[in-house]
């Protein structure tokens, strides 16, 4: 299947593809399956039962990568989709997903994807989604994805995700369970803008022993958007767990941050940070005097804390 | 001696700084009391006792502040009716006394915004690297850090000095450079401004309690309850101040500089 300018478009922002990537890789574009590569160490199986593939990578795979964007320029276009990865032990593996949505037409297009892990002992994972929204039609650009992450015994995850905008209405929800050793780290960025609602709920549930998290939440709220997070670290063995809720609040944008904490153990050690304020005047002051205007010197300030 | 630039500012020739009649009040307090300077120098110190509107005056050339009544002139320019952006595209650079930290952006983001757009990328990063070394940090260690509160005071200030240096303007201040480092810095510290004296083409002003900085100031400006008192080479000024009018006052500064010092050493 072809790529119109668009859709090529979407891609480089999710995925930041120019061409095909290297290795494993499946493309879904408007609802199907525009280009797919399996590998020895990694096969892309589509789902009978449901929409959506099964990524299936063998122990002991190392330095691979697989890229998964999602794509749709249809307005109009809905859609729920499964992709489960099972990931063998001792592979140490990157997985590239994200979904972009270009809605230029009058209906709503939405992309709800349920993106399951089943990471195996002592493997790692490295994890980066993107979520990215454009168009000026009037149909909203909605974006449901659920994540989640069964790590087992010495298995690590490092999840990097974020959405910069465009996305009229997300509900994201992270469920994860790490096992004996297991660790866990989370970095989620997110802007929104307008009249934009977005909801992050992180769930992370330790149950082994030498078990860890850290999250780190970063959200900017412009304009009239509107943010909730909702972060909860439950510790059921001798674990630690960490999570930093940090806002910057801009406009008449309004924020609400929950912190969670349960322990049942004893050795359990769990700590929650969170702030909200806005950017500190003389941090805009100090560019200033380096020579940026005030909004060069408040996108900069942006640009970083959602690094 | 004037004339009209085609831009409609009034030029006028002379000095790199002219300050005429510069007053700031706050909650009915005068701050700075008709304050006229002309600094030519290239390395000119600021002293005088807290709260005497050292950094206010700093604050009001760079437009951080407002004066409340008066003129001020760069190179020849009237800037007292821009923004703080324009003075710094004109050429005036500001290390604050308490450097203001930023999650996110790295020593390197702006040590780069202060080499300006005229460098190539790679000429950027090799001079951030570069003005590093010159406060004396290991730029291969530093260059990434975050400019978050993993750094220290005294590394923060640093590069904050690095920072405002690195802008190679024709004028930069320094607000109380010596406020909150280590002993350690204390000392490269003294060296980085005897190598800016050397080196720079610029004018530096700078706040300072410090014998050492006092020493190597082609010019002093004592200032005391927002006048200036004393305004010309250094040791006149230092020896004025120890001999006549406010010997209590010299004599807290040289104790402050000479207690500092022994710290130092």
């Amino acid at each position: 299947m072809e790529l119109n300018a668009i859709q090529k478009s979407l891609l480089k922002e999710v995925a930041e593809l120019d061409a095909l990537p290297v290795g494993a890789y499946n493309i879904r574009s408007n609802g199907q399956s525009a280009a797919r590569n399996t590998t020895d160490e990694i096969d892309i199986v589509t789902k009978t039962d449901k929409p959506g593939i099964d990524i299936i990578i063998k122990p002991g795979t190392k330095k691979k990568s697989v890229h998964i964007p999602v794509i749709i320029s249809e307005s109009g276009l809905k859609e729920n989709v499964y992709n489960d990865f099972f990931i063998g032990e001792d592979c140490d593996v990157t997985i590239i997903a994200g979904c972009g949505i270009s809605n230029c037409g009058g209906e709503d297009s939405q992309h709800d994807g349920i993106h399951s892990f089943y990471v195996g002992k002592n493997s790692r994972v490295r994890y980066i989604e993107r979520h990215y929204g454009e168009g000026t039609g009037r149909g909203k650009r909605l974006m449901n994805p659920t994540t989640v992450v069964e790590l087992a015994e010495g298995a690590s995850m490092d999840m990097q995700t974020s959405q910069i905008g465009g996305i009229d209405d997300t509900l994201r929800v992270t469920n994860a369970v790490l096992g004996e050793n297991a660790s866990l780290a989370i970095h989620d960025k997110i802007l929104t803008e307008g009249e934009q609602h977005a909801k992050a709920e992180m769930h992370v549930e330790m149950n082994g022993d030498g078990s860890n998290c850290d999250i780190i939440s970063r959200g900017v709220a412009k304009e009239h958007s509107l943010q909730e997070v909702v972060i909860g670290i439950e510790g059921n063995a001798a674990c630690s767990g960490h999570a930093e809720c940090d806002s910057i609040i801009m406009d008449k944008g309004v924020i609400l941050a929950t912190p969670q904490l349960k322990a049942t153990n004893v050795d359990a050690s769990l700590i929650h940070e969170a702030a909200i304020g806005k950017i500190a005047g003389e941090q805009l002051i100090k560019l200033m005097t380096m020579g940026l205007t005030e909004k060069e010197a408040e996108d900069m300030v942006i640009q970083g804390f959602l690094r | 001696m004037s004339k009209w630039l085609p831009d409609g500012k009034e030029r006028y020739k002379g000095e790199m700084l002219k300050l005429e009649n510069i007053c700031f009040e706050i909650d009915d307090k005068e701050i700075l009391k008709n304050i006229d300077l002309e600094v030519d120098d290239r390395f000119v110190a600021i002293t005088g006792p807290n709260g005497s509107g050292k950094s206010t005056l700093l604050k009001i050339i760079m437009g951080i502040q407002a004066p409340t009544s008066g003129r001020i002139w760069l190179d020849g320019t009237d800037i007292t009716e821009l923004s703080i952006t324009e003075r710094a595209n004109l050429g005036i650079s500001f290390a604050f006394q308490q450097p203001v930290r930023f999650k996110g952006l790295r020593v390197r983001d702006l040590l780069e915004l202060a080499g300006g757009k005229k460098m190539s990328g790679k000429e950027r990063f090799t001079h951030a690297c570069d003005v590093l070394s010159e406060v004396g940090l290991c730029a291969k260690e530093y260059i990434d850090r975050e400019l978050n509160d993993t750094l220290s005071g005294g590394e923060m200030k640093r590069i904050e000095i690095a920072m405002a240096a690195a802008r190679g303007t024709k004028m930069t201040l320094f607000d109380e450079p010596e406020a909150g480092i280590d002993l350690w810095s204390f000392q490269s510290l003294i060296k980085v401004f005897e190598k800016l004296h050397q080196e720079t083409d610029g004018t530096i002003m700078i706040i300072s309690h410090q014998e050492r900085i006092l020493d190597i100031a082609d010019k002093i400006i004592y200032l005391k309850d927002g006048e200036i008192i004393e305004y010309g080479e250094g040791k006149n000024v230092m020896r004025h101040l120890s001999l006549d009018e406010s010997p209590s006052t010299c004599a807290k500064l040289q104790e402050k500089a000479g207690l500092a010092q022994r710290e130092a050493n």
